[in-house]
């Protein structure tokens, strides 16, 4: 079997009709991320890294080009469930148990009660919550209620990851060590993941190669791989040749036209 | 403060304001103008001006314990029950037809909720006329309702009870906050939860159950609420424009007529009726604490 | 993508034309109904003889109309202004808070109009006191409980900027406080318009003077003059559209300025 990419975008651009004129939101994106990698999106407001996410999750449909997940268009690899995806909000239902939440894509496609049961233990020991299955949502800390949000993407056993910022929202130290946590699991689970994210340390740290962005119009301006081996535990956030990714991602951002800086 | 002791606290506040309503009352009595305070009165006129503030006298303003015992005296002299008795029997008919009424509105008025909530075209075309529908007092229609079901089932062998149109009035006054009810709350979800819903490929039958409707919890209760008092008023008032027998609403104008020479009766029915409404919340208060994990997400007011 | 989750918003000029669609469907399945197929029992009448009735008998229709609008209006202004007063004392002094809210409740889910005959005895039966009472009673909720509900929305950081400004009370809730209750009052009013309106028409069952839109209705549809009834009806509509509609263009003038 040929190796298929995970994600395949060839030409791919996304226009938003407003009453003030079109909007540009992506164009020409040519992107491949192979099965089991880990790329990051990074970029400023309005480059159209969270659009492209949503373009793969198909939550909208690309104007122009070619997109396949796992060599399907993106719609088949939709109803065929091969993507799990996370929010910058843990989105998390308040009336179901973290349990309950963890299940719900199960439940949805019809997995039998005994099967789900032993999923949703499985998947809570791999984020590190089985004490708190029977919990609420409301009774957990942002960062546990995003561990939940994690577990359920990765319920149907999914090739592909898709997260949308997923830790935002939460305070640096949570922040450093879900990012272990996550990159374990990639390996472990031999996902690949598509990340978008604001920070630099982080796109660095967890993947192994980040696409840079820029908007007006939302475009790749240039991706740098990281080559920082398949280890990422946190004595490489001390380590030189981290740094100096970090730099390297750091200019590919800021090489996008000088005139912004100023316009800001 | 602790929980239970906030709840203590709440619940003799309350309980100060009730007094503090019947103290106010008997203050009227003691210190208030005798002939009450008029308006514009025209000398020699009687029932001229606009009277502001009730006579005092024990027909016009029996004391508090004057209506609670009477309550235990008989209906009409001799060995009719006490009053209390009726009132109750009343009471409960009148709950009943407001329960089939509130029952009734309720499917109608989440089925409305939920065809406007699937299709915007049915909410911009329907919403506007479910709104105005409140402004009609189809309560003024309750005979014309009960007359043309007599004219309907005339022939058939279904015998069309009066009943049965006050508990249609009483369905068309409850429909309306649950059509609102439900339509806020399948519509509440926010984005985020429906691109889930979508990621998992869920169709709209799926996202309804599992997300739509445990969303819609905590707007559906006050709109049972809202729709269970509303049948309430609607059966008493539909009972007294159709003049159904044995319902809290006859019994209602019937001892109000006696009022000149029965001043505290009036007051037993009144204060049933008062009871129906505080019973029809109590149920829905009831039926929303079984559904507490589904207000997880609540804001208060 | 499927429309399954989400229905596709609906243009500007089928929002306004969907309503009168539905509008005349129903008057022209009326019309079929009683004029065209003669299937209606007697006491449905045909839409056009209630329109000619309206016109013909309007002068008698007007009066009636405004003894009840009269009832509502000042029903609805006492019961507002009771109600923003009360309101204020909540929102300053707990204990009060805690002694109207549960007669509050009790008071929105009671039938007030029960109370009619009580007052008619009270006021005397000449007196449209009783009727008027009600309707600043039915009135009464719903501001209260929006002019609570907007004088406890100033948001913390809002507060906050005052304090540190050295601001007084009094210019706190000039500049703060009322801009922020304003719309929420003006929400009460809308709600409280069409339940005063209904409650003084629906008091008049009870007992009163022998005027009113809804004594007139109840006179001409128990003496089977069916289309005249429903005219009368009409005319309750027309107050209680009036009075709405009023109402919602106030609440959109100001809640243009809501605060961010």
């Amino acid at each position: 079997m040929t190796t298929e990419f995970a994600v395949r975008a060839s030409g791919v651009g996304k226009t938003f009709p407003t009453k003030a004129g079109d909007v540009v939101a992506l164009t020409e994106v040519e992107l491949t991320v192979s099965a089991g990698e880990f790329v990051s999106l990074i970029g400023p407001s309005g480059c159209g890294k969270s659009t492209l996410l949503r373009l793969i999750a198909d939550l909208d449909s690309a104007t122009t080009g070619e997109l396949e997940i796992f060599g399907k268009p993106a719609a088949k690899a939709r109803i065929d469930q091969d993507y799990g995806i996370a929010f910058q909000q843990a989105g998390l239902l308040p009336w179901r148990t973290v349990g309950g939440n963890i299940a719900l894509p199960l439940e949805l496609h019809g997995m039998a009660k005994p099967a789900r049961a032993k999923r949703v233990a499985d998947l809570a020991e791999l984020v590190g919550l089985t004490d708190f299955i029977d919990r609420y949502p409301d009774q957990l800390s942002g960062g546990m209620q995003q561990r939940v949000a994690i577990a359920r993407s990765l319920a149907e056993q999914p090739r592909l990851l898709l997260m949308d910022e997923p830790f935002g929202a939460l305070d640096e130290m949570t922040r450093e060590y879900l990012q272990g946590e996550l990159t374990r699991i990639a390996k472990e689970t031999g996902a690949a993941v598509v990340f978008v994210t604001h920070s630099i340390p982080e796109a660095v740290f967890l993947s192994d190669r980040v696409v840079v962005m820029s908007p007006r119009p939302g475009r790749i301006t240039e991706i740098v791989t990281t080559d920082l081996g398949e280890v990422r535990d946190e004595t490489l956030r001390e380590s030189p040749e981290y740094f100096t990714r970090v730099t390297a991602v750091r200019e590919a951002l800021h090489g996008a036209p000088v005139e912004r800086a100023n316009e800001r | 403060m602790t929980l239970r002791a906030g709840k203590v606290r709440a619940v003799s506040w309350g309980v100060l304001g009730v007094v503090a309503l019947l103290g106010s009352w008997e203050l009227y009595k003691f210190l208030g103008p005798a002939a009450g305070f008029v308006v514009g009165a025209t000398e020699g006129e009687t029932g001229s001006g606009v009277m502001l503030l009730p006579r005092t006298n024990d027909r016009a303003m029996p004391h508090i314990w004057d209506m609670i015992a009477r309550l235990g005296e008989s209906t009409s002299g001799g060995t009719t029950p006490p009053l209390i008795v009726p009132v109750i029997t009343a009471g409960l008919t009148t709950l009943g037809i407001a329960a089939v009424g509130w029952i009734i509105g309720i499917v109608v008025g989440s089925i409305l909720g939920a065809v406007m909530q699937r299709w915007r075209l049915a909410e911009a075309g329907l919403l506007p006329w479910i709104v105005v529908s409140q402004t009609i007092p189809l309560i003024a229609f309750a005979p014309i309702v009960n007359t043309i079901g007599m004219q309907a089932s005339r022939g058939s062998a279904f015998d069309w009870p009066q009943a049965l149109s006050v508990a249609i009035i009483a369905s068309y006054l409850s429909f309306f906050p649950i059509a609102i009810g439900v339509l806020r709350g399948l519509e509440s979800p926010d984005r985020m939860h429906l691109d889930l819903m979508r990621t998992y490929a869920a169709g709209y039958w799926q996202t309804l159950f599992r997300l739509r409707i445990p969303a819609a919890i905590p707007h559906l209760l006050p709109a049972l609420r809202l729709a269970a008092a509303s049948a309430v008023v609607g059966a008493v008032v539909a009972e007294v424009s159709i003049g159904m027998q044995g319902g809290i609403g006859r019994m209602l104008i019937q001892l109000a007529g006696q009022g000149s020479s029965d001043p505290a009766a009036p007051w037993g029915p009144t204060l049933g009726s008062v009871a129906l409404g505080l019973v029809a919340a109590g149920t829905v208060a009831l039926i929303g604490l079984t559904l507490k994990n589904y207000r997880r997400g609540e804001q208060t007011a | 993508m499927s429309s399954a989750t989400y229905d596709a918003p609906v243009r500007g000029w089928v929002r306004f034309a969907a309503p009168v669609v539905v509008g005349l469907l129903m008057i022209g399945v009326w019309i079929l109904v009683v004029d065209v197929l003669d299937a209606a029992p007697r006491a449905l009448p045909s839409p056009i003889a209630i329109v000619e009735e309206f016109i013909l008998r309007f002068g008698i229709i007007w009066e009636d109309m405004m003894i009840t609008a009269t009832n509502a209006l000042t029903g609805l202004l006492v019961g507002s202004i009771v109600a923003i007063v009360l309101a204020a004392l909540a929102a300053t002094f707990r204990p009060i808070d805690g002694m109207l809210a549960p007669l509050v409740a009790s008071i929105a889910v009671v039938p007030i109009v029960a109370l009619t005959p009580i007052l008619n005895t009270m006021f005397g039966a000449s007196s449209q006191f009783g009727r008027l009472s009600v309707a600043a009673i039915a009135a009464f909720v719903p501001v209260f409980v929006n002019v609570l509900r907007g004088l406890r929305q100033t948001r913390p950081v809002h507060r906050d900027l005052l304090r540190a400004s050295a601001a007084t009370s009094m210019q706190t809730f000039r500049v703060l406080t009322l801009p922020t209750a304003l719309p929420y009052l003006l929400t009460g009013l809308r709600i409280a318009s069409s339940i005063a309106v209904i409650a003084a028409l629906v008091a008049e069952y009870f007992g009163g003077p022998a005027d009113g839109i809804g004594t007139a209705i109840a006179t001409y549809a128990k003496s089977g003059r069916a289309s005249l009834a429903f005219a009368y009806v009409a005319g309750g509509i027309a107050i209680g559209l009036a009075l709405f509609l009023v109402m919602s263009l106030l609440e959109r003038a100001v809640s243009r300025r809501k605060p961010v």
